[in-house]
């Protein structure tokens, strides 16, 4: 049939991403190869009593399926003596004979297949929790530098790919190589001879299976490249239509759109053009080989008929030329399928590298074995000499030295980029300063767990994050065993009880992306709640009101006193009001602290931090 | 499907070419096994080896003739797939691109977006795949099942018993499996779902040291993926063992009967090895029906999901205006008389919203999220109709502008406006006839221009897709140069200076204000945004709740006075 698939991309929609790791695939050397196969091999051999038994099914269905051809050309002998001859006592054990191989050949090769579904689940199962639970362990940086997209595909797409290439290549490699060896012995017991057949056939088939390779294959990755270019610019078209309309640009649009339309339908066609030579061509190959052997077998068959002493390595019977007819089939088949399973066994190499390159990314650097665990944290806080870069060649804190004493709420003002969220980042850990040290309560940061160090902080950033459950279930995110009341009380004091209270479920409101319509600001009222539950002495806000309106912010301000009172606060806020009652201002720019001082001798100072107060009104 | 019966309307007589080609070349593959019975019955006894050696020959040129057919006519097909595939994905685009607010609302952006890139993908792939194998598994089925009548019509009557029963099966396995399938890919995304909130919220998690519990909660999801992967596939395993069965039994059956057809003289062996051969055809043109008949509700799904949109579009009420009218009125330049609106046609979200701004002033609005005023904007830009009152620009409605020549007067800078990958001129100029020189005094204008310069390519730096690799404040800045760009007569900013620090902000406005003399429309939650503006509208819950210039709203708008007093720390009441 025609729709075989061809190389690894014959389907999907267009993946620019796993076609420039495809390319680097081919860079792949041998070892990491085999290193990664036999990787790959340890979670199949997981399973070991599992994998022997599917091996064993599919030898047993593979040779029941092989014998076939074998027991009907013994019938058609039968039948080939002519009429009033034919010796039924034959045609019935071989019938019947057939009829039970098949059936037992049928449940066997059921029996694997649940089997082969199962062992792959299970092996999934272990590699998605193997990887999902190192993600859990890696550092922040981790995921501030790989894209959410990649990290999702490399834990459902390249998994599966991987799994399919473990349950279904590997076991549909061992079948074609039982098919093949089997059905050339059998072939050889009824006339070797006759083999010579593949001697012009085989050799088509390998030059043909290059051809596909080394022509068609790349023009598949390049359809696949120039549709990925095409839906994204329609993505991204579509994202902007109410700015294309409000420029009146639809036309300009329509015209690019049609621009890419054409690559990627020239594209396809090309591929097409010439991917539609690959069906026929294994048809041809088939049809010549069924009629080579018919004409030689068809000589051979009138030979051992009319001449009385041939020599036996010609002799052929009727029955013989059909049951070679069907092995020649069940030969090709695998030869074939060749290209293909190469194909996706580099594609799941690939992907397997991938998956494994992630579970080996290292870990954030455990707790010493001797770390502090802080309790009862009074919030005094001390950065000295801090110097601290993302990347070796670019600095962003040069020498950062800050003294906040507990209770105090240290406000950190300065252009975008000057490094305020990085102050943050280092305060949680989720960084490591590079020289200097950071201290709590005159605990060097790295001597203390970061569980302990962690918990005697309070968060709301500016990226609100709400998970898929009920409202509950995010506001007591931080406090597992908070009761309704506390809840109520946190969700009060943030201004959004009532809010939820509207909601035909309350509480047990489930947020999601598609469910209730939940504002940006409703959002973080929620975090805000959730942050009201903490005890901890220590708290850092983000622009945590950015994205709740002016008049609300107003409204929880009390509740944002309560929040910070006793506490040592780290507040960034682009709103300088927010601001001007904080005990000290660190006007931070170009990695350093240019001005610090409160609100009136920043102020008096009439520095950077003045400018920036009364360019608010001009 | 009548859709895509549309689109390959032009291209059938390409078609009929291509699909003769094939009938050609199914019916010539179809001829090999009865040679072979002819040979094997009929040549063999002879005693010659010439004429096997003629029939050989003459199977070759058939199985040749067919590999040619089947080229040429795959060929064919791609190019007929090529050329629908091309104009539907046109036509869908251009519709979406004009298609109204409303009407893209209904759709939702995600879906248009789905049907623009799987859908129109679905279509190609069936039209070319219909015209390949939707002709040659028919002709193999229909001419084999011919061929084998006139060889044997009592053997013919074993595999014809066969076929309904391995059809059957087949389309029932996986009209049972389908659904499976869906349901899995349900779990699927639940699955991502951890996982992406988890990437996202990596920060929260570790701050709570929940890496546990967020352990429990993917396992959770992992088992339940894995259990309907599992369901799924252990439903699906039967098809292909089942396959096989029907089709080896069948077989048996051709064996057994035709021992007592060929005893009896009503047949002959060679027969049975050419039927042996054609019961591998049929069955696998079978399987093949069946696939293509799943593939076919598929793909009719998608040309449905593609036809909506395209219907829509063709129903959808061209806005006819006179073009441009003539302005009238300069003192009364915007106006909106006593305006209402809902989305929904439920509940109002703007109420009798009256105001009138002169040409070359400036509007504030100000108010809570979801308080309607970027509603306002949509509306005075004609994407959304009003429910009641009068929206008049110069003196006149709307109504009378047509759509180019309204949004024309206009330059817009929406809340979270989109950025493309491209280059920042071209971000900028947007695709309009706009020079170096007016680029760049927009970039200017806009407070853009030092950071454009300090790139290292210029204004030929390569902006990402949604501009990731700029920040906030620049994106901003790059979008309101967008707008400045085209000289616009109205200039509109919903929220579009959120990110600029209070510094760049306060220059911006000095820019416009002194070197524009554009009507300017500022929608904002920050007082010090809109407080020059010559007049400012206090939106709450959709209506006006305070209207006037700053220092009267600080007298007589309570809420005006608060957020004021929120923002400002009080300095403006000393």
């Amino acid at each position: 049939m025609n729709n075989m698939r061809v190389g690894g991309g014959g389907g999907g929609l267009g993946n620019s991403r796993s076609l420039s790791s495809t390319t680097k695939d081919q860079k792949q050397t041998r070892e990491t190869k085999r290193r990664v196969l036999l990787r790959m091999g340890k979670y199949l051999f997981q399973h070991p009593a599992t994998v022997i038994v599917a091996f064993l099914l599919m030898l047993g269905s593979n040779i029941l399926a092989l014998a076939g051809p074998k027991l009907s050309g013994v019938a058609i002998d039968a039948i080939a003596a002519g009429p009033g001859k034919v010796n039924f006592d034959t045609v019935y054990l071989y019938t019947a004979l057939l009829v039970a191989f098949y059936v037992l050949s049928f449940i066997m090769s059921y029996v694997l297949a649940v089997i082969m579904v199962r062992l792959g689940q299970k092996i999934i199962y272990t590699l998605r929790r193997e990887v999902f639970e190192h993600l859990t362990t890696l550092p922040v940086g981790y995921f501030d530098t790989h894209a959410t997209g990649d990290i999702i595909s490399h834990i459902s797409y390249d998994i599966d790919t991987l799994n399919a290439s473990l349950s279904h290549d590997l076991l549909q490699i061992c079948a074609s190589v039982v098919t093949v060896v089997g059905a050339l012995s059998m072939m050889v017991t009824i006339s070797p001879i006759l083999l010579l057949v593949f001697a012009i056939t085989v050799p088509a088939s390998l030059l043909f299976t290059r051809y596909k390779t080394k022509r068609v294959r790349p023009l598949f990755k390049d359809r696949s490249m120039k549709l990925g270019a095409l839906n994204g610019y329609a993505e991204e078209m579509l994202s902007g239509q109410k700015t294309v309309r409000a420029y009146s640009r639809e036309a300009v649009i329509v015209g690019r759109f049609d621009r890419r339309n054409d690559d990627a339908v020239e594209a396809y066609y090309r591929a097409d053009y010439y991917g539609a030579i690959i069906g026929p061509s294994v048809n041809f190959i088939n049809n010549v080989s069924i009629a080579l052997i018919t004409v030689f077998g068809g000589i051979l068959y009138m030979l051992s008929n009319t001449v009385p002493d041939l020599a036996p390595v010609f002799v052929i019977s009727l029955g013989g030329v059909s049951s070679f007819v069907q092995y020649s089939r069940k030969f090709a088949g695998p030869i074939n399928e060749l290209a293909n399973i190469m194909s996706e066994l580099q594609s799941a190499l690939a992907a397997a590298e991938r998956v494994f390159r992630l579970i080996d990314e290292t870990p954030e650097v455990a707790d010493s074995e001797d770390a502090a665990i802080l309790c009862n944290v009074q919030g005094e806080v001390d950065f000295d000499h801090v110097k601290f870069g993302y990347v070796p060649e670019k600095t962003i804190l040069h020498d950062l030295s800050v003294h906040a004493k507990p209770g105090q709420t240290i406000a950190i003002v300065g252009p975008t980029g000057a490094g305020k969220t990085t102050v943050i980042n280092l305060l949680m850990r989720f960084y490591d300063v590079n020289e200097g040290e950071i201290r709590v309560d005159g605990t060097e940061l790295r001597e203390a767990t970061r569980s302990s160090l962690r918990g005697a902080f309070t968060m709301v950033l500016q990226e609100t994050w709400l998970f898929h459950g009920t409202i509950f279930e995010n506001i007591t995110y931080g406090k597992e065993n908070a009761s309704m009341e506390e809840v109520v009380a946190a969700a009060k004091a943030a201004h959004i009880h009532d809010y939820i209270e509207t909601l035909p479920r309350g509480y047990d409101t489930v947020l999601s992306d598609d469910g209730v319509n939940i504002s940006k600001g409703q959002k973080q009222l929620i975090t805000i709640a959730r942050a009201m539950l903490s005890d901890s002495s220590m708290l850092i806000l983000d622009e945590a009101t950015s994205n709740v309106d002016s008049r609300t912010e107003q409204q929880i301000q009390d509740a944002m006193h309560e929040l910070m009172h006793g506490r040592t606060c780290f507040v960034i806020a682009h709103r300088l009001s927010t601001i001007q009652n904080a005990d000290m201002i660190l006007v931070i720019k170009d990695g350093r602290v240019i001005e610090s001082g409160n609100h009136d001798t920043l102020m008096a100072a009439g520095g950077f931090y003045a400018g920036l107060y009364h360019s608010q009104f001009t | 499907m009548k859709l895509i019966f549309r689109y390959l309307r032009p291209l059938y007589r390409s078609m009929a070419f291509g699909l003769s080609v094939k009938v050609l070349a199914t019916l010539l593959e179809l001829t090999l096994p009865y040679i072979l019975s002819y040979i094997l019955d009929s040549v063999v006894p002879l005693g010659e080896v010439l004429p096997i050696l003629i029939w050989g020959g003459a199977m070759v040129l058939c199985a040749f003739g067919a590999f040619m057919g089947n080229v040429i006519a795959n060929r064919n097909a791609a190019k007929v797939a090529k050329n629908a595939s091309r104009r539907i994905r046109h036509d869908l685009f251009h519709a979406t691109m004009h298609l109204s607010s409303r009407e893209t609302d209904a759709f939702t952006i995600p879906s248009l977006e789905s049907r623009l890139t799987s859908d129109t993908y679905n279509v190609h792939h069936f039209i070319g795949m219909m015209q390949r194998i939707g002709v040659r598994a028919p002709i193999l089925l229909l001419g084999g099942m011919a061929i084998t009548l006139i060889l044997d019509h009592r053997l013919a009557l074993v595999m014809l018993a066969t076929l309904p029963l391995l059809g059957a099966s087949v389309f029932l396995i996986t009209k049972h499996g389908m659904p499976l399938y869906t349901r899995s890919q349900q779990a699927v995304d639940g699955m991502v779902r951890v996982v992406r909130e988890d990437c996202q919220g990596v920060r929260v998690i570790k701050a709570l040291s929940r890496e546990d519990y967020e352990r429990r909660r993917f396992d959770t999801a992992n088992r339940e993926l894995v259990a309907r992967e599992q369901k799924a596939g252990i439903s699906m395993a039967l098809s292909q063992p089942l396959m096989s069965l029907f089709l080896n039994l069948g077989l048996v059956g051709v064996i057994f009967l035709g021992a007592h057809f060929v005893n009896a003289d009503l047949s002959k062996p060679g027969r049975i090895i050419a039927f042996i051969q054609y019961f591998t055809l049929m069955s696998t043109a079978m399987t093949t029906i069946t696939r293509i008949f799943v593939q076919s509700t598929k793909s009719a799904a998608s040309a449905n999901r593609i036809g909506e949109v395209l219907n829509t579009y063709a129903a959808h009420p061209q806005k006819e205006g006179t073009g441009l009218p003539e302005v009238t009125d300069d003192a009364h330049f915007l106006v909106f008389d006593d305006v209402s609106f809902s989305y929904n046609g439920r509940k109002n979200n703007l109420s009798h919203i009256s105001f009138s701004l002169p040409r070359g002033g400036t509007l504030g609005v100000i108010g809570a999220t979801g308080s309607g005023k970027s509603t306002l904007i949509q509306l005075l830009m004609g994407f959304y109709d009003a429910d009641a009152g009068e929206i008049r620009i110069g003196g006149q409605p709307l109504a009378a502008y047509d759509e180019k020549a309204l949004h024309a007067l206009f330059g817009t800078v929406w809340q979270n406006d989109f950025i493309g990958a491209d280059t920042v001129a071209e971000n900028i100029r947007f695709g309009r006839e706009i020079s170096d020189e007016a680029v760049r005094r927009a970039a200017h204008l806009a407070q853009a221009a030092d950071f454009i310069e300090a790139f290292p390519k210029g204004y030929d730096h390569e902006l990402t897709a949604k501009g990731t690799n700029v920040s906030g404040g620049q994106r901003q800045r790059i979008l309101i140069a967008r707008a400045l760009a085209g000289d616009p007569e109205i200039l509109i900013l919903d929220d579009a200076s959120s990110a600029l620090d209070y510094r760049t902000d306060a220059n911006l406005r000095r820019a416009i204000r002194e070197e524009l003399h554009t009507t300017t429309v500022v929608v904002a939650q920050r007082v010090s945004s809109v407080m020059y503006a010559d007049h400012i509208l206090v939106l709450d819950k959709g209506e006006i709740i305070g209207a006037g210039r700053h220092e009267d709203l600080l007298q007589s708008c309570p809420a005006y006075r608060e957020i004021s007093q929120s923002q400002m720390g009080g300095a403006f009441l000393e």
